[in-house]
């Protein structure tokens, strides 16, 4: 029988939007739908995940062991929960929280896990993307437990609405002593973050230097967008790593993307083609960027782009 | 020809670093004419700047197929700097490896060897090229000293050098064995820069002509013995040709990638354009003419380490190598169609800086004239 | 400290790769493999902390093909002392191999061991969390900054909307993210030197560790083609096409 056990992505604040389409792909499964909310202080979030559609049961692990999502914590009470509660799944969000807790959980069940799964086949049967996202692999998992993360612009969030499922909490949780949070840096941004934007202004090498970012940050404040960045722009040190969209970076699929001055690497492309509507906006009329593009542009970003913000 | 593990190690390090470290400034340098000392100092720690001198005096020791897999990948990524690369190394340090004394290469071949120094070769003159016995530049002895006038003509890394190794007669009435090899520091009083060429290609490497006005060095400057000059001018002809044939290669494969990926990435009439026959032979038939170069390179590096003859081989590869190199560039820049014209792309670039390839360290016709003498 | 520092081979990052046409995986023959790109950062993290005298001893290991030795040779080269090699022709998986490098780990006795934090080909992400996890130690993933202290090592985490401090107790596992640091170019003198450098080869069977595949590839497919839109001639035209055509502004 399928019963699957949602890793919700950690927050005091409320349901993130990982939680709901990683909860879209559990609904691909079939069965019944167990979320963990775990952290500090979590009850609002535990209640508030109780009334997403198709929950069946929330647990809720509230310890301030668990405060920081530490995975030497949290896996351990993950274990304890498969194990008694016989599931089948365990699948948590391709996010940096997620990937960095579900491979620890895998080995301590001794099964594989199946990253970043972007479709379900049957309940032993995923695919996912390999070589940047060059092709696409369909995987079947041999183990008693399927563990996966994620992708989340893969799958559809589910309703955050329209459910009443029991909250119990489970105990179990303790320090393993081996690691302790010191504290965290958030990049301090009035825009929205690039995974739950709406939309999106990237910039690539050909934005020449950080400074010229300031360009595509007046753009973004005109649009309520979020600020990307190809590799090579983070290469090149015009901004720093988070910024950036791509197979190693972030995979964003947004309302608009608009690209400037992004040739269209495939390690680019991996992690933005999935966006609903794609502007390029490109000196170089060969550049690949141009053969996804919804709406290309060829012209001089430094014209461009100004004259874009003055009319939208 | 198979190559060992570490000389695919060192080929890899080469291609990693240019395509990475030099590649991605090449364009602008060609605009600019800037001298890439930073590259090269980098070039220096890596060990590219002393790959035959030995470690007892700080070079990497390699062996010869090593070296010209090193300067095919180096002139892959700026032609230009593979020139430097190659005057440094092989008439740079080799010379007074084979040559120097202790002291001379404790103060010169220690530091040319990691970069920290550059050496120039001055023989050509403004009416001797190819013909190295027709040298109108005079040292004359004064007690414990000579004192060196001439002019030198297209010497590479004349202005940068810490060094240069200047070709004076002696002895007027001795012929070739009367023209003796000097090691000149650059800032000896009299030294001068007296222009810079403007070149077709190749513009980053400083090519200049040298006024060499009463330079008064001390005895000990001369390079082995008095007299020796024109063998030691001589010596090291084969490796310099190997590496210029080197550098021809290089600078083909990578038109030949910059064409063959853009066949691959632009359209016409609905397909990419190298489904089209036209465009794929071409490109068959680059890639042929630039593998049977690089065979002919490897085979004559590879005498050259066995220490086995190879003044007609280097002859050989180098005359193969820089003509295809211009012809496979030609067809680079046709594969591009109007775009192989302009400088949005390096094929122009390439084109230009492999022309000289086919000119220095011996024309072609010298090529052939070596080659035809050992029929 | 001793470093045990784990590299793989892969496809080099500038090949295209191609889906094979029988669907059964990519082409790989005659295709030019190198050292796992986050792999190089890895390396290139102990060689400094080495430097710095904050590491002894750098071993270097990776499981795969004999070939993996060139990879292996290539960390020598940038510093690593010396390598283990665990032969293996098959089909290597995330699980398998974190369990190879726990029995090398064990005798080892290593005080930190560094991975990249995934490897280009297979994109899992996996191997070092799950090491972590069979050696009972603590991990940090993703690592942009590590500072290694008495007893403990501060590890900075490129995390989802910034970044993130950890102190991890020691022996730890660390993995590499793009910013943790430049990774050198090997220098000739060193790649000669390599060559004279130990490097041991074991196997899969001699270590006491099964590395039979758990996941089964059924096919591998190119991915779906998006269609190409259209050239615009003006900014005018763009923006009012996204108005009124797209309706997302």
């Amino acid at each position: 029988m399928t019963t699957i056990l949602v890793i919700a992505e950690p927050s005091a604040e409320g349901v993130k939007a990982p939680t709901l389409t990683t909860l879209g792909a559990a609904a691909k499964l079939g069965g019944a739908v167990h979320v963990l909310v775990l952290g500090q202080g979590v009850a609002g979030v535990a209640d508030a995940t109780a009334k997403i559609a198709g929950v069946a049961k929330v647990l809720v692990a509230d310890a301030a062991e668990l405060a920081h999502g530490l995975a030497e914590n949290v896996a351990p009470l993950v274990v304890g929960l498969v194990k008694s509660g016989g599931y089948s799944h365990v699948l948590a969000p391709s996010t940096t929280f997620g990937k960095n807790v579900a491979p620890r959980v895998a080995a301590l069940l001794d099964v594989a896990q199946i990253s970043d799964i972007t479709g379900v086949e049957s309940p032993d049967t995923f695919t996912r993307p390999i070589y940047a996202g060059n092709a696409i692999a369909t995987v079947q998992s041999l183990d008693p437990v399927k563990v996966a993360t994620v992708r989340g612009t893969a799958f559809e969030a589910v309703q955050a609405t329209g459910g009443s499922a029991a909250v119990e909490a489970v105990s179990g949780a303790a320090d393993a002593g081996l690691s302790t949070f010191v504290g965290n840096e958030v990049s301090k941004s009035e825009r929205p973050e690039l995974t739950s934007a709406r939309v999106i202004v990237s910039g690539g090498r050909g934005m020449q230097s950080g400074d010229n970012f300031h360009l595509l940050e007046a753009l973004a404040d005109k649009l309520g967008a979020a600020v990307g960045a190809s590799r090579a722009a983070v290469d090149a040190g015009f901004v720093p790593n988070d910024y950036q969209v791509g197979q190693t970076g972030k995979i964003v699929a947004p309302e608009l993307y608009i690209a400037v001055g992004i040739s269209g690497a495939i390690q680019h492309l991996a992690g933005m083609k999935d966006s609903k509507v794609i502007v390029a906006i490109n000196k170089d009329e060969e550049a690949p960027i141009f053969q996804i593009a919804d709406y290309g542009l060829v012209a001089d970003l430094f014209k461009a782009v100004p004259e874009l913000t003055g009319q939208v | 020809m198979l190559i060992t593990e570490e000389q695919a190690m060192i080929r890899d390090m080469a291609r990693a670093f240019a395509r990475e470290r030099l590649a991605p400034g090449a364009a602008e340098r060609d605009r600019t004419s800037r001298f890439p000392a930073e590259e090269l100092r980098e070039m220096g720690g890596l060990g590219l700047l002393g790959m035959l001198v030995p470690e007892e005096w700080g070079g990497a020791g390699t062996d010869v197929i090593s070296y010209v897999l090193a300067i095919e990948e180096i002139a892959a990524g700026d032609g230009a700097i593979s020139t430097i690369m190659s005057v440094h190394n092989s008439v740079g340090c080799a010379p007074i490896l084979k040559f120097g004394a202790e002291a001379q290469k404790e103060r010169y071949l220690r530091a040319m060897a990691t970069g920290q120094m550059l050496g120039a070769f001055c023989l050509t003159e403004p009416q001797a090229g190819s013909d190295a016995s027709a040298l109108k530049t005079r040292a004359v002895r004064d007690g414990d000293h000579y004192v060196i006038s001439g002019a030198k003509q297209f010497i590479t890394n004349g202005r940068h050098a810490g060094v240069a190794l200047v070709f004076a007669v002696t002895d007027p009435v001795a012929g070739k064995k009367g023209i003796s090899a000097f090691l000149v520091p650059t800032d000896t009083p009299g030294y001068t820069v007296a222009r810079l060429e403007h070149k077709l290609g190749q513009r980053c490497s400083d090519t200049a002509q040298i006024v060499l006005d009463n330079v008064r060095v001390p005895a000990d400057a001369v390079l082995g013995e008095p007299g020796q000059g024109y063998r030691i001018a001589l010596a090291n002809l084969e490796g310099g040709r190997i590496g210029i044939a080197a550098q021809s290669v290089g600078m083909a494969q990578a038109a030949f990638e910059a064409a063959r990926d853009y066949a691959r990435q632009r359209t016409s009439m609905g397909v990419a354009i190298i489904e089209h026959q036209a465009v794929a032979f071409r490109l068959a038939d680059m890639a042929t003419r630039i593998e049977a170069a690089r065979q002919l390179v490897l085979h004559a590096a590879a005498l050259r380490q066995a220490g086995l003859p190879c003044l007609k081989e280097a002859s050989m590869a180098k005359l193969f190598a820089s003509e295809m190199a211009e012809r496979v560039c030609s067809d680079a820049i046709q594969t591009f169609g109007g775009y192989g014209y302009v400088d949005d792309f390096p094929v122009e670039r390439i084109y230009r800086d492999v022309r000289v390839c086919q000119i220095y360290e011996g024309t072609s016709d010298i090529q052939k004239l070596v080659i035809s003498r050992n029929l | 400290m001793k470093i045990l520092v784990a590299v793989k081979r892969v496809v080099d990052y500038n090949v295209k790769v191609r889906v094979k046409a029988d669907g059964t995986g990519v082409e790989t023959a005659n295709v030019k493999m190198s050292m796992n790109p986050f792999d190089e950062i890895a390396v290139e993290e102990a060689v400094r902390l080495k430097e710095a005298g904050k590491a002894t001893e750098i071993v270097v290991v990776s499981v795969g093909p004999t070939q993996a030795q060139e990879t292996l040779r290539t960390a020598l080269a940038m510093g690593a002392d010396r390598a283990i090699l665990v032969q293996h022709d098959g089909e290597t998986q995330s699980l398998g191999v974190a369990k190879a490098l726990k029995a090398l780990a064990e005798k080892e006795q290593p005080g930190l061991v560094i991975l990249g934090k995934q490897a280009i080909d297979d994109d899992a992400n996996q191997t070092g969390q799950m090491l972590a996890a069979l050696l009972g130690w603590a991990q940090g993933t993703f690592a942009s900054k590590v500072v290694p202290a008495e007893g403990t090592v501060a590890v900075t985490r490129e995390i989802d909307g910034g970044l993130e401090t950890v102190e991890l107790k020691l022996p730890a596992v660390v993995t590499t993210d793009l910013r943790l640091n430049e990774p050198r170019y090997a220098s000739l003198p060193n790649i000669m030197k390599a060559k004279k450098k130990p490097l041991e080869v074991v196997d899969a069977v001699g270590l006491g560790v099964d590395l039979t595949p758990r996941l089964k590839t059924l096919k591998v497919v190119e991915p779906a083609k998006r269609a190409g839109g259209i050239k615009v001639g003006s900014v005018e035209e763009l923006v009012a096409k996204l108005k009124t055509e797209a309706r997302v502004i």
